[in-house]
Formats: C-alpha cells, structure tokens, sequence
C-alpha cells in the first residue's frame, strides 16, 4: 500500500539590492529573513541534516555533495515554514503538507512572506535603496537557482524503480509545470521562448549534485524522518510556479505517479531512450509537439507519454481510491484537472493562458510583440519574462493578470493569509508551528524531525518527530492546549 | 504624462500585421482583444523603465 504523499516545496528567489554600488546579494538576503522576522529568532538544528548522503548507497566518486551553512540566518516560523539564506539567495521551505491544495496554499503563503519581508527590510535601508526578489529559476545568464518539489516515499521501493519511472515523467510533465522563459541558456541550442526556466540546466540522469551537472532525478537520500521507513524524494527538475493551477498539477500528479510507483503499476515501456536532451526537446517546443524517442524505438510527444501516466493513474484511482494522495476528493480534482489540461495541451496550448505559467506568461509576450512590433530578441520582452516573476503585488505581472480576473485562482485568499502564520493541520508541522507560537522563548532549535525545548532546568529536550504525520491537528491540539508550560508539555507527552 | 505617450506611440503598421498572425494562433473576439488591450497599459505603467539596461544588470548567483 502506498504511503501518505506528505509534500513540501522550497523556493529560491532571485534577488537584487538596488541603489548600491557592489551589491551583497546575502546580505540583501538575511536583511529580508531578519526584517521578517521581528520577533525572537529560533535557530535551525542541524544535527540531522546530511545533504551528501546517497539514495543509491555509497557515495559516489567525484560527486561534490552540498555544504550546509550553518553561519546563514536561519529560522524556523509559526506556520512550520524554514526561512533561510541558502548560498545567496533567500529560500522558503513551506511545512509539509498532506495533499496537493494545501501546498497551494502554503506556497503562495510563501510568495505572501516574501512580499512582506520586502517591505519590513526596506524600511531599513537608504532611500534608493530597496530589495526585490523575484520568484522566478534563471537570471537567464546561465545562472539558475531552484524550486524543490519533496514527496515521502516508502523505504521498500527500489530507488532504481523509481528513477526508471521519474525519468519519463520529469520530462514529459513539463508542458505543464513550466513557468517559461525567453530564450535559452548553458548552451542548450537556439530557443525564442520555451516552457521550462530548468530544463536547459539538466545535464545528467540521476546524481547527488544541485549546483552543477544537475539530474534530472536527484539522489539526495535526507529523509527527515525514521529512514528505515521512508526517503524524502527530493526533486529539482521542476519550475518555480505562480499559477495555481499550475502547482496543484504538478504536485497532485507527481504524488499520485509516486503512489502508483509504490504499489507498482506503472509499467517500465514508459522509458525514454535520451532524458536529458528529451527534456530540452521538450521544453524547446511551445506547439507541444515534437516527439521523443522512448527506450522501445517508438516515437511520441511529452502529451502523450502524460496520456499513458493518467491512463495509469485512472485505473488506480479507481483501485486504491487515492486514499494516498488526499483522497478521493484532492486526488479526484487532480485527475479531473489533468485530463482537461492534457485535452487543452492537444487542441490549443494557448486555451490554458490563466491556468499554466508558460502559456500565460507566452500569451502576454505574443501581445506585446503584436501591438509595439517587437522582435524576439527585443529586451523589453525579457523585462516581462522577468517582471512576471516580480514578488512585489504592485510591480508583479502576475499579480496585475489576476487582478484583471485573467488568471484562475484555486484557493481562498483568506486561506492564503491564514497560512501566513498557522501551521497545515494535518501533519507533525503543526506541532512544531503551535509550539513556536505558544513557547517561542522556549523553543531552542528545531528542525523537520525534531524540536528542543528549554524547560527551565537542565538538560534541553530534545523532542523527536520522526513520523511526519504524527504530531498533527487531531494528535496534538488538545495537548498543546492543556499544557502550561514547556515542561508541562515534556511531561504530558512522556505519559 | 509618460503613460500617454506610451499608448500613444504608433507601432510600425506592416510589422504589426505580419507579428499578429504569428502571434495569435486562435481567433480571438474583438471584446477580448480590446480588454487585452486595456490590460497591455495597465502593464505599461509598472514596466521597469529602460528594459536593456534592467535586465542586463540582473545577475544571480547560482543556487541550491
């Protein structure tokens, strides 16, 4: 039986400090996470992370595993959310979530976070001076920072398994979690505009790496949580998205194709015979298509390849009620959203402006190059490949198509808001979230697996959380409510 | 006023004739058009000004 699709995603944002003659794009980072973060801030643990630990054993020569900056800021919020300089940019790992609508919805809490950070730190700058992040993957100068997609995964399936399935499915799911980009980069042949901002940057099959030589199916093996039951499949073939439509997709369908793989009903004549230049192939080709060569000699187009998986997925949902990927009603939704798109992908990819990133994004550009005349190579439509991206409301493009009711919204604002600052209810994030909300002075460090309490007398206490579901709404609620203090919750929780 | 000017600006007619049947691969209503129109400006007033210059000075430090 497939696990639970626990998810999260994290986002590095592209980010500038104007107004300064030699910009710190660190410093500009940590003024954001530090101007955010008004209150006490709580350190990240990180006694568990292991970022060159290999899904696939021993450590592989010549890789060069990610280094863990401890001296960045680094926070933890009340929504269970990780706030942080990574490298030299600001990241926001959303808390894990259960289904593919409330990653939503803790995503664009996300961009909400950032917004708001601009203006706290820019309150502390010169004037002229001012920070804008933008949530976009590529400065389009061969420089690419990512948006991580993370799915729990059972232990008991063979990691070979799944990159056999994974292969087919990052580079055929792109024509619709692309968030598209003018141009090409990293040599990767001439493109006017294509779907992904990634897919140029994927030069190898499987590794461990993320910074250079990236794969396409990423080996990192940091399960946060007991690693005899479970791995954390960590993805970085995937775009930075705006849309809603467009995240709900890609998470909902990639959780369901994880279950699937779990249970073992995809099938392997799915492969295809070069993923690395079919991902370019693929994102090169707004029509939607050129066709790839599969691993039998046959011959098909990225939406068909997805046609198969949902084939796949239907017959399973109708199996195993998607009990795994939020239920018949999350999962339900998911299905129904993806036969549409793959329909609309077929007839008229531009149908799906509004719902897809690269549509809408193409569909503004196609405008502009209509009424003002421009060419392709025009800088002004690399201004609003780049300004659509923009995290400010009043300077985001995206932000001005929604406004103008142009653009499908999948969740409650309200919601949104909400999320800001409370923790999804249904699994361990709540637990860590209410604990910094009710005890921030208390909470010591923490981390996805676990938290430290001061409890006023020695020693700290250290409170593992190595099942991500456990720790939720329903578990913990009362507890947290009953408990007086630190200390209390220590002992309520040893009984 | 800036925003004037920018709507004002006449395009180079042929080009434009030429573009928009590259452009627009459906037929698209008159009223949708005219709202696109209308959305086109509104973007216009938030546009970075000197687009060359903007984009050439964002850089990024690789990242993940």
């Amino acid at each position: 039986m497939a696990i639970p699709k626990v998810c999260g995603i994290e986002t590095e944002f592209g980010v500038v400090l104007r107004g300064v003659a030699d910009p710190n794009p660190v410093l500009a980072s940590s003024l954001l996470i530090n101007g955010y973060v008004e209150q006490r801030r709580v350190g990240w643990d990180f006694e568990d992370e292991s970022p060159d630990r290999d899904a696939r054993g021993a450590a592989r020569e010549g890789a060069m595993p990610p280094e863990v900056e401890t001296h960045l800021v680094n926070t933890v919020l009340t929504n269970g959310a990780r706030y942080y300089v990574d490298h030299a940019h600001p990241e926001y790992s959303t808390p894990e979530c259960l289904d593919a609508l409330e990653l939503v919805v803790a995503d664009k809490a996300g961009e909400r976070i950032l917004a708001r950070s601009m203006r706290a730190a820019n309150r502390l700058l010169d004037p002229g001076q001012e920070i804008v992040v933008y949530k976009n993957n590529s400065d389009g100068k061969g420089n690419s920072y990512g948006t991580h997609e993370n799915y729990l995964v059972d232990r008991a399936v063979p990691f070979a398994h799944l990159v056999r399935v994974l292969l087919p499915w990052f580079v055929s799911r792109q024509v619709f979690t692309g968030a598209g980009k003018v141009g090409s980069e990293n040599g990767a042949g001439v493109a006017r505009y294509q779907i992904s901002q990634r897919a140029d940057f994927f030069e190898e099959e499987v590794g461990l790496e993320t910074t250079l030589k990236r794969p396409i199916v990423n080996t990192r093996d940091e399960p946060h949580a007991d690693p005899q039951r479970y791995r954390r499949l960590h993805v970085i073939a995937g775009d930075a998205n705006l849309c809603e439509v467009a995240t709900f997709l890609k998470v909902g369908t990639t959780a369901i194709v994880l279950a699937m793989t779990e249970d073992e009903v995809v099938r392997a004549d799915l492969a295809v015979a070069a993923p690395v230049a079919a991902m370019r192939t693929v994102s090169h080709d707004p029509t939607c298509r050129a066709t790839v060569e599969l691993v039998d000699g046959s011959r098909c187009t990225a939406v068909e390849l997805q046609w198969e998986f949902l084939r796949l997925a239907r017959a399973y949902a109708d199996r195993s009620g998607l009990e795994a990927c939020g239920g018949p009603e999350v999962g339900g939704l998911v299905l129904d959203r993806w036969e549409r798109t793959l329909t609309a992908l077929e007839v008229d990819p531009m149908d799906l402006d509004g719902q897809l990133d690269w549509v809408t994004k193409l569909r503004l550009l196609e405008a502009y190059v209509a009424r003002d005349g421009l060419a392709w190579g025009d800088p002004k439509l690399a201004l609003l490949d780049l300004q659509y991206h923009d995290v400010r409301p009043e300077r985001s493009l995206y932000e001005r198509l929604v406004a103008a009711g142009t653009v499908e919204r999948l969740v409650d604002e309200d919601a949104v808001t909400a999320a800001i600052t409370d923790p999804p209810p249904s699994t361990r994030a709540y637990f860590r979230g209410r604990c910094l909300e009710r005890w921030p002075d208390a909470v010591v460090a923490a981390n996805w697996d676990s938290i430290i309490l001061d409890v006023g007398t020695d020693p700290l206490k250290r409170i593992p959380m190595m099942e991500p579901l456990r720790g939720s709404r329903v578990h913990v609620e009362a507890l947290l409510d009953q408990a007086r203090t630190p200390a209390d919750l220590v002992a309520r929780l040893a009984s | 006023m800036p925003e004037q000017q920018r709507k004002q600006r006449p395009a180079p007619r042929e080009r434009v004739e030429e573009e928009a049947t590259v452009a627009t691969p459906t037929e698209r209503g008159e009223k949708l058009k005219s709202e696109l129109d209308d959305l086109l400006d509104e973007i216009d007033e938030v546009l970075e000004e000197n687009a060359e210059e903007f984009v050439k000075s964002y850089v990024q430090k690789g990242g993940e």
